[in-house]
């Protein structure tokens, strides 16, 4: 018998064709088709982090002006342009910048903002305009788009113990995964596998019970697939000892073993700073640089980087005058960071922020965070953004 | 006749499940004995006290130490913790089931986010005192509490400067829905809610006259000099708002989907009590298509639901009870914040994947004392509270420190009670074959038990 043959013979009577459609192990990607297959990673910034504080338009003497106590002292400022520096405790990404593997895209908003957590981080989630309620997110919706490359719940993976509203659209939804394994043990236990085991697909009703159990099953599969898919790949890089350092260095083996996924989300807390802010947004944005620098490095090592787009974000910047206790209440436009391997624009993408023409003491917003959205979603994630947006959005030549 | 079928059915509906006993008393009782029963229970009628000062009230010093303000956010987010805890308590312990779950009905149909826990224990106890009574009553004092009028910002609403907040979701989420009104419709009716406002040096409503804007209105097809309470009236002559009303009940008692007809039904009740709600729900109760096929166990139970259930059930005893503030944020609802003005969306959207696995774990882990290794995440309006703390994070809890009364569930239950018994007892949707088998081989009661409250079919009511 030829050798081919016998492949062919064994691989009828192996264990994969008997299992149910849906227990199958989804094969990993061949290599040729890994090349071309663009990640996208989604960092949110809870609590709203002060823009002016992060990216300084330290040029600009209202800026001192209106902080008298928390600015931060123009020697200390990692100088970027004459106008536009770092906060010292992002140092670790001035070697990216130089690189030209990140973009700062400044005064990000949307019309008649909300200055609530809740409801503005719901606007963002949702990408909903203000005075509208969406009970799916915008990743969630690109899910629901059905395109070519976004068929299965780990498409889209938060890092997380729970699922963000981003990520739940109508139909599908992403998938949280803190740790592989803890999730494909979870999974395991002996009455999911009963119950699983005991239903496919295929008699499955459309009312919530069989709804329930299409999660179920897809969980099992998906579990299955990301534990086995992802622990081939060791991460070899150096990253900080932080939760957000941990969460990208899982992004990094999930991306460098082959995942099928397209969208990696992460999020960060401890922005609310209306009180003694510099130590603790120091703290905060230290955290966050190490970890991105770490990350943006190792995916540079391993040939990822081009393929790879970081967004950070926040439901809102903070307002231009600080308040009475050393810190910033809730303000509005914000910036959006940006790092990858290709970017159109490296550096600063637009202008600083405008600090004499406000909205009642807000920076007015220049960008519209929807024609970001958009820009990732058409020359990204390959699918038209009205599909996803409801309107159609010019974007941006970000990328 | 046994009739357990039925009255499980409207238990698991009109309250959060009924006990052994009690469906053994009541297994031969026609369902309209049943409602009688449940809404005599129901009279009794305890308002929430958890909240005993209003912190917004006390004299600001002129400047305050960061160390003061820290001290006093890590107070708000005590009294918000004891209110969230006291009304979980009494949704577990009280017998007037029907009127909490009334209750969390208003409380996601009025839903309100706001840092102050004095105020939104007012609102809940309006929502709690009117929940079986008239809905213009309640939409009423609802407009007049200082929760709504803070959160929907009239505070800032005042002739001249109107603010369209309140007037706008009042139309769009309370009473008419999107598409019986136009832009010119809330512009007009801002204007009359102009001087509802609240005092806030005493926290209480007051009538604003200074602000008011007395000029004549033209809403809805209507014109006049018109205040806040006649811009109510108008809109709840409208049936439309009767309609939208029981659409959203609808769906809380009976279905996802709705049934117009069944719906008008209800609405034409409604309308004609002139917005009483106890006709309807007996109404609604009693109706033969409340107890079709098609509208058992199907309705998936919010994360309250499931966690008010299960200490019904199995009287559980919170050693520690943050840990259900930790299991109502890992699961997506934490009492008094909901994610918007239009509340929790609720059904599907309680369920992905990691929902769903923490829905089925977290049965056993307090039945069972077994290890909780999740946290969820913290609610944006929390972020204040750990950037003042210094932390990016809660205190995780990973040992429930909980303790059913298995004594007291056990003595409910029949020597000679099949785990197939059991089993049909505690699930609402019909059973497959692969649970029969699970409990079939399950060593003894209590093992049946802890597998059956944690299948998809428990989600389900």
């Amino acid at each position: 018998m030829k050798r081919r043959d016998f492949l062919k013979n064994t691989a009828l009577i192996s264990g994969a064709c008997m299992m149910p459609a849906f227990l199958k192990p989804f094969e990993a990607m061949a290599q040729d088709e890994l090349s071309g297959h663009k990640n996208l990673v989604i960092i949110q910034l809870s609590g709203g982090n002060d823009g002016l504080n992060t990216i300084i338009p330290y040029g600009n003497d209202i800026y001192y002006q209106k902080r008298k106590t928390i600015a931060i002292n123009k020697p200390d400022i990692v100088k970027l342009d004459n106008m536009l520096g770092f906060n010292p405790s992002l140092s670790a990404l001035k070697e990216i910048y130089d690189q030209g593997w990140m973009s700062i895209v400044n005064s990000v908003g949307y019309p008649n903002p909300d200055r609530s957590h809740f409801r503005s981080m719901d606007i963002w989630q949702t990408a909903s305009d203000s005075d509208q309620f969406l009970t799916t997110g915008w990743i969630g919706r690109y899910l629901d788009s059905n395109c070519q490359t976004c068929k299965n719940p780990y498409t889209a993976i938060e890092v997380d113990d729970t699922l963000s509203l981003a990520m739940k659209g109508a139909k599908m939804k992403g998938i949280a995964v803190q740790d592989p394994g803890k999730l494909y043990q979870t999974t395991r236990e002996p009455l999911f596998k009963d119950l699983v085991g005991a239903h496919s697909d295929a008699n499955l009703n459309e009312d919530n019970l069989g709804y329930l159990y299409k999660t179920m099953i897809e969980t099992y599969s998906s579990a299955d697939y990301i534990q086995k898919t992802s622990k081939v790949y060791n991460v070899t890089a150096t990253y900080p000892n932080t939760a957000l350092g941990n969460q990208l260095k899982n992004v990094s083996k999930f991306i460098n073993s082959g995942l099928q996924t397209r969208v990696y989300y992460v999020s960060l807390s401890g922005f609310d700073t209306h009180v003694g802010q510099q130590n603790q947004q120091g703290r905060q944005l230290q955290i966050y640089a190490d970890a991105v620098a770490a990350f943006i490095k190792d995916l540079k090592q391993t040939g990822k980087l081009d393929d790879t787009l970081v967004m950070t974000f926040s439901e809102f910047g903070r307002r231009v005058e600080q308040n009475a206790s050393n810190g910033t209440d809730h303000g509005t436009a914000n910036n959006v960071l940006l790092f990858g391997g290709k970017l159109q624009k490296p550096g600063i993408f637009n202008e600083a922020p405008d600090l004499v023409q406000l909205d009642n003491g807000d920076l007015k917003y220049q960008i519209d965070f929807r024609d970001i959205y958009a820009t990732l979603l058409d020359k990204w994630l390959d699918v038209n953004n009205s599909q996803v947006l409801n309107k159609t959005f010019k974007g941006l030549a970000l990328v | 006749m046994n009739n357990a079928i039925n009255i499980k059915h409207l238990h698991a509906r009109a309250g959060f499940g009924i006990r052994f006993d009690e469906l053994h008393e009541q297994q031969n009782w026609s369902v309209k004995k049943a409602v009688k029963k449940l809404f005599e229970a129901s009279e009794k009628m305890d308002p929430l006290a958890a909240v005993d000062e209003n912190i917004d009230l006390r004299l600001k010093p002129a400047m305050q130490t960061d160390m003061q303000k820290r001290a006093l956010q890590e107070e708000r987010n005590r009294q918000e913790r004891l209110l969230n805890e006291a009304w979980l308590q009494q949704l577990s312990n009280t017998d007037a089931q029907l009127r909490e779950k009334m209750t969390l009905f208003w409380h996601n149909h009025f839903a309100c986010n706001i840092g102050n826990a004095k105020y939104q224990q007012d609102l809940n106890n309006i929502e709690r005192t009117n929940a079986l009574g008239n809905f213009k009553t309640l939409l009423l004092q609802v407009s007049q509490t200082p929760a709504m009028l803070q959160f929907l910002n009239n505070q800032q609403n005042q002739r001249g400067h109107p603010n369209e907040n309140f007037a706008r979701e009042l139309m769009e989420l309370f009473t008419l829905g999107r598409g019986h009104y136009t832009e010119q419709d809330i512009k007009e009716s801002a204007r009359a809610f102009t001087g509802f406002a609240f005092n806030g040096k005493t926290g209480l409503y007051t009538f604003n006259l200074r602000v008011h804007d007395d000029g004549t209105k033209t809403f809805l097809g209507q014109t006049g000099n018109f205040k806040g309470e006649d811009i109510l009236n108008i809109i709840t002559t409208n049936k439309q708002t009767a309609v939208f009303i029981c659409t959203k009940l609808y769906h809380y008692f009976v279905n996802d989907i709705p049934d117009a007809k069944h719906i008008n039904q209800m609405a034409d009740v409604f309308y004609r009590s002139g917005y009483e709600i106890k006709p309807l729900l007996e109404f609604m109760f009693l109706a033969d298509w409340f107890y079709e096929d098609k509208n058992r166990g199907n309705l998936i139970k919010s994360p309250v639901e499931l966690l008010v259930g299960l200490n019904r059930q199995f009287y559980i005893n919170y050693q520690n009870p943050d840990v259900l503030i930790q299991f109502q944020r890992t699961l997506g609802q934490v009492l008094f914040r909901p994610p918007n003005v239009a509340g929790w969306p609720g059904g599907r959207n309680w369920i992905d994947s990691s929902s769903l696995m923490y829905r089925m774990k977290i049965p056993s882990i307090i039945l069972n004392a077994g290890v909780i290794d999740f946290a969820g995440k913290a609610t944006p309006e929390d972020e204040a509270y750990l950037a003042s703390q210094r932390k990016q994070q809660f205190n995780v809890i990973n040992r429930v420190q909980a303790a059913p009364d298995w004594g007291k569930f056990l003595k409910e239950i029949p020597m000679d009670t099949s785990h197939l018994q059991i089993a049909e007892f505690l699930l609402q949707p019909k059973l497959n074959q692969a649970i029969i088998d699970e409990v079939n081989k399950s060593a003894d009661i209590k093992a049946a038990v802890i597998e059956v409250v944690s299948t998809p079919e428990y989600q389900l009511c």
